[in-house]
């Protein structure tokens, strides 16, 4: 273990301290953080911070001038009652063992939550709109959200923002494992940018290059959130995570710059920012001997970041200086030797399918802490399609091959084609350990017109989500100012010691027992073949007269018969 | 031989009561499991609404003031008087205007209003004593020497629903009859500017009748005004491409609250409306400007404007919430390097305004403001927007858009403004006639239509929810129908926009898509593996038993013969 080593020569930097917010309406954040990762990968996670102060909780006041805020969304926060809404479009799968932990987690495909105002009566009706209206917005295919998807998880989702709603009546939560985010989602999600991508950080996003890459997420938060808690704020956060596999790309050199990832470099701040800036973490590289950053910058900043301190070289857009002499901004990293073994995540969980046959089948969870000598517990949720008959009896969690008791179980059982199987359970993880979750379930035969038009793919089972608690390693900050960077004031820290962690595990793709498709057309035929031939058996002994007929004469009289008629001979009797 | 008769006898007998089955339970069964769904349909009332005949009636009152006429010839007042005019539009739509005319001397408050001493103080006074019902139009005849009016004027229409007419030079031998015939024209004139015109009501026909006998000038008002619907958006957007140079300051709400919301309120009784408001940044015009020396501008030329409006339509985004039409009102303030930049109508000329409208699509207002500030103002510079001058602007071409015409008076007539309101009564009511005219013709032909495809394919199931929706037009239509002709402007408009929602709900209902429809061969192949064998033994054993039959009696015939 390694406890970040004390920096000396760090200067406050001013540009992180005092920048009240200003008066008018509304304000815009946009910050770059890049890291570079241990497994040669570079992890770029973009962040907009858009603010609308409106009482928006007031009821019967109808908010309908937009400055900052795209009115889209707003339309749709106002007209659905929604109080939060998580949205997240991810293709490929966060390896959180290579890459740590991400800024801002997401499972695999398309990931939807929703808190709906405690004042909603038809809560379903409003869910079932508002994907729709979503599917519109963000090109998704968010519609084929329904019943058979959407759980209401009892502790697992608790809003991020404002308020204290438990009753999870108000929740809606649904994935789509199968999703593939593209183009055209990312076209309408730069749409919602005060700027779009004329000016600022999101000149950066060229779509060309943000889809080759091993890991591309984005996602937009909107929570309430309460500013000194004098007024009250509606909070956009549209974050892009993307994690280029520039080693192999590169010809196996290691180094980057802003326009080898994303072919473009920087001009401008975006105008309507309060702030712009671009972080680079330096933690591992305090003395320079393992990369060198060009142009340098003397600004160093550092955050509280998952449980870490971390040191980032701070570039502010909204300067000139940074631009420097060719008004363009270029930041180049070259590595020098090589990186050393990464810390192990304290958490970490995957998950696969076993047993084999179209029968039955297990569904294992492993879920990892690393932690040396502090246990903790997590909450996992799983929601799993009807159309895979859990066997709750069977669940066991067995930790160092002993027995583990979750302390808290919600169960609420699946209905064929009305609602998924929602399975949460509190587990205390034991330090340094392996927790194994398995459950047994049985593959339900669906109804032919039930399978998709590949069925012989296999079907999506969404990721779990484990959410904990972690203990710390550094003091977190629980009082959230103005003045601190927006990739680690997202999740709010109620206490100083641990922070909050939700971890994804990989989606399942299971076989289910798939037909023949011709087959309704051949067994028509064959089972109208089999009752006509007995039909027509019956039938005639019904109906046919039966008498006793003269045996018929021998072949040889018959023969001699013949020959006597054409001889003219009397004929035998 | 009289045992295999009686076997042949229970062969035949047993043939019989199979087909008895097959016939009695299996053809029923199949025709009852294999049937689609069709909830019954008025269609009878539906032909009957497929020949619309409309009559529209009018209440008119002429009141005459002391002065206009002679003793003997008041005395025989209140008198009333029918008129009717019949038009044939096509082969299936008739019209039939009503106007109920009914003649009076004034009261001596009203009297009193009448000698105020400028015509739009009498307006407001009369308005005082008695609020005429919607629809109706209430003319008072002044005596030619009179001086509310000004000398030339001949007829003044104030901002509610009543007209002061001049009364023209009557001789005292004339008796009443003359008098009023000699009236009437100038009467209906006031009728046809303040309620409806022929050409009106025609236009507003379209979706029914072929334009061909509507003037020009009513086809484009019909054209520019956004089709009736339940409901509208009206989104005001201030695009600011160049959001480095300038820092835009509007106050749309004030502004929507004192312009747009006063109109709006006299509305509602059309159609619910909703503003919203957004600021673009980044967003530019689709046409570069041509900089023009000679006034050291830049230019968009009349003709390049169609283009203006498709790259930023990509951007206004369409309203997530809801599908009613938007009407879109967007303020360009354009960028520092392409300032001033002007509007130029097709002679050349600069366009007062700097504005122009598309039809039912919303009006773009181009806002310079270069010269507010210097060429050394620090970046962004801080402007505020005068809101007064661009909404004038907005509100007129909203005005257009909804439909409220700008009706061409007669020569001698004087309109009164709106006012604050900006909207007159008897504007409304115009708005109101021809709105419920249009409503009652477009959800007949959506009703004809969607039971004239209902009718020729019989494979579409049709629910109950469908037939309920039907149900429930055909009824508003019918009451509406019957509205207008009592002339019950406010009650017809309410049923036709009734007619109009259920009729678009039942003709846009996705359970209308799941047509069952199985072509014949697939059929066929379905049904022979099982029909075939089961069938032909079945009608053979019959044949033969029909033949047996008539051979028998043939015998008998022939025995008793």
């Amino acid at each position: 273990f390694r406890f970040p080593s004390p920096i000396g020569h760090i200067s406050t930097c001013p540009s992180l301290i005092g920048q009240c917010c200003k008066t008018h309406p509304g304000s815009f954040q946009e910050e770059l953080v890049i890291r570079p990762l241990h497994s040669g990968d570079i992890y770029a996670s973009f962040q907009f911070r858009t603010l609308w102060d409106t009482d928006f909780l007031q009821e019967g006041q109808k908010v309908s001038h937009y400055r900052l805020f795209p009115k889209s969304l707003g339309q749709v926060l106002s007209k659905f009652s929604v109080r939060e809404l998580h949205i997240s479009f991810t293709q490929g799968f966060w390896r959180t063992m290579q890459w740590g932990q991400p800024f801002i987690p997401s499972p695999p495909g398309a990931e939807l939550w929703v808190w709906f105002h405690d004042t909603v009566s038809d809560v379903d009706g409003n869910w079932k709109e508002l994907t729709n209206v979503l599917s519109g917005i963000f090109c998704a295919s968010l519609n084929f959200i329904d019943l058979t998807n959407t759980v209401q998880p009892s502790a697992s989702f608790k809003p991020l923002g404002l308020g204290n709603a438990t009753d999870h009546r108000f929740l809606r939560y649904a994935t789509l494992p199968r999703e593939i985010v593209c183009t055209e989602n990312l076209t309408p999600w730069k749409k919602l940018l005060p700027c779009g991508s004329k000016a600022g950080l999101a000149v950066l996003m060229k779509s060309e290059k943000l889809f080759h890459s091993s890991f591309h997420s984005q996602a937009v938060h909107i929570r309430p959130i309460c500013q000194q808690c004098s007024s009250k704020a509606w909070e956009l956060r549209q974050t892009l995570n993307v994690v280029f596999d520039l080693h192999t790309s590169g010809q196996g050199k290691k180094e980057w710059s802003l326009f080898k990832m994303f072919s473009r470099t920087l001009t401008e701040a975006c105008p309507l920012a309060s702030s712009s800036k671009v972080y680079v973490d330096i933690t591992d590289n305090p003395e320079g001997e393992l990369f060198e950053l060009s142009p340098a910058t003397p600004l160093l900043g550092q955050a509280v970041v998952l449980g870490d301190r971390r040191t980032y070289s701070v570039y502010d857009l909204s300067r000139a200086e940074t631009f420097g002499q060719l008004r363009s901004f270029n930041l180049l990293l070259r590595w020098k030797g090589d990186s050393g073994d990464m810390l192990r995540p304290l958490l970490h969980a995957e998950r696969y399918v076993a047993g084999f046959g179209l029968q039955t089948g297990e569904i294992h969870t492993v879920i990892y802490n690393n932690h040396p000598y502090r246990a903790f517990p997590v909450l996992l949720m799983d929601s799993v399609p009807w159309y895979l008959q859990l066997y709750i009896h069977t669940l066991t969690v067995t930790s160092k091959s002993r027995d583990n008791k979750p302390s808290y179980i919600h169960y609420q059982p699946a209905k064929d084609r009305h609602r998924p199987h929602l399975l949460e359970m509190l587990i205390q993880l034991p330090p340094h350990s392996m927790t194994e979750v398995t459950v047994q379930f049985e593959r339900a035969l669906l109804k032919w017109t039930e399978y998709t038009p590949d069925p012989n793919h296999g079907f999506y089972v969404g990721s779990s989500v484990v959410s904990a608690l972690v203990p710390s390693m550094v003091a977190m900050r629980t009082n959230f100012t103005q003045d601190q960077p927006l990739f680690s004031s997202f999740v709010p820290v109620k206490e100083e010691s641990s922070y909050f962690v939700r971890v994804y595990t990989e989606p399942l793709l299971v076989n289910l027992p798939t037909p023949d498709f011709s087959m309704p057309y051949n067994v028509i035929c064959l089972t109208c073949t089999v009752v006509a031939v007995g039909y027509g058996s019956f039938y005639n002994l019904l109906t046919r007269t039966f008498q006793v007929d003269e045996p018929s004469p021998p072949l040889s009289k018959r023969l001699a018969n013949l020959i006597r008629r054409m001889r003219g001979v009397p004929l035998l009797t | 031989m009289a045992a295999l008769q009686l076997e042949k006898q229970r062969g035949r007998y047993a043939a019989l009561a199979i087909a008895a089955v097959v016939i009695v339970v299996g053809i029923p069964l199949w025709w009852k499991t294999t049937e689609t769904y069709r909830a019954w349909l008025p269609f009878s009332e539906i032909s009957e609404l497929d020949s619309l005949q409309l009559q529209l009636s009018v209440d008119i009152e002429v009141v005459f003031s002391r002065g206009t006429l002679t003793p003997e010839q008041q005395k025989k007042f209140p008198l009333s008087h029918v008129n009717e005019k019949e038009h044939q539009v096509d082969a299936k739509t008739g019209l039939r205007y009503k106007y109920e005319t009914r003649y009076r001397t004034a009261t001596i408050m009203e009297e009193d209003a009448l000698n105020q001493p400028t015509a739009a103080e009498a307006d407001l006074s009369l308005h005082m004593l008695s609020e005429s019902s919607c629809g109706s139009v209430v003319v008072y005849v002044i005596p030619e020497s009179s001086t509310l009016l000004p000398e030339d004027v001949k007829v003044y229409v104030g901002q509610r629903r009543t007209a002061l007419l001049r009364s023209p030079p009557f001789k005292t031998s004339w008796n009443l009859k003359e008098v009023l015939s000699n009236l009437d024209v100038e009467v209906e004139q006031v009728v046809s500017t303040m309620s409806f015109g022929h050409q009106d009501i025609v236009a507003a026909l379209s979706n029914r009748v072929r334009m061909t006998k509507v003037t020009k000038e009513s086809m484009a008002d019909s054209m520019r005004a956004i089709k009736s619907s339940p409901g509208y958006e009206i989104t005001f957007s201030l695009l600011n491409p160049d959001p480095k140079s300038h820092s835009l300051h509007w106050d749309i709400e004030g502004a929507v609250q004192s312009y747009i919301q006063p109109l709006l309120n006299k509305l509602a009784p059309i159609a619910n409306f909703s503003v919203d408001s957004q600021i673009l940044y980044y967003a530019v015009l689709g046409v570069n400007p041509r900089f023009d020396n000679s006034v050291s501008a830049y230019t968009l030329s009349a003709d390049s404007l169609s283009h203006v409006i498709n790259p930023v339509e990509a951007r206004l985004g369409s309203n997530a919430a809801s599908s009613n039409p938007v009407l879109n009102f967007l303020l360009y303030v354009p960028d520092a390097h392409h300032s001033p930049l002007f509007i130029r109508d097709h002679s050349k000329r600069k366009v007062p305004s700097n504005a122009f409208h598309s039809p039912r699509w919303g009006g773009i207002m181009v806002y310079n403001v270069n010269e507010m500030y210097g060429p050394e103002a620090e970046r962004p510079v801080d402007i505020n927007i005068n809101m007064a001058k661009v909404m004038g602007v907005f509100l007129a071409q909203l005005r257009l858009m909804l439909g409220v015409q700008h009706t061409h008076p007669p020569t001698g007539f004087v309109l009164q403004s709106p006012g604050s309101a900006g909207l007159a009564d008897w504007e409304l009511d115009r708005l109101l006639w021809s709105r419920s005219v249009e409503n009652i013709a477009t959800a007949s032909t959506t009703i004809t239509s969607l039971a004239q495809l209902l009718d020729q394919i019989g494979n579409i199931v049709i629910n109950d929810n469908i037939a309920q929706q039907v149900s429930s037009a055909v009824t508003s239509l019918q009451s509406a129908v019957a509205e207008l002709e009592a002339g019950n402007l406010a009650f017809a408009l309410q049923y036709s926009r009734e007619a109009i929602l259920a009729s678009e709900r039942a003709f846009f209902d996705p359970s209308l898509l799941h047509l069952l429809y199985f072509p014949d061969d697939q059929k066929f192949a379905i049904y022979i593996p099982l029909f075939l064998p089961m069938c032909v033994p079945i009608v053979l054993s019959l044949l033969k038993i029909v033949s047996e039959a008539k051979k028998r009696r043939a015998d008998k015939q022939a025995k008793s013969d």
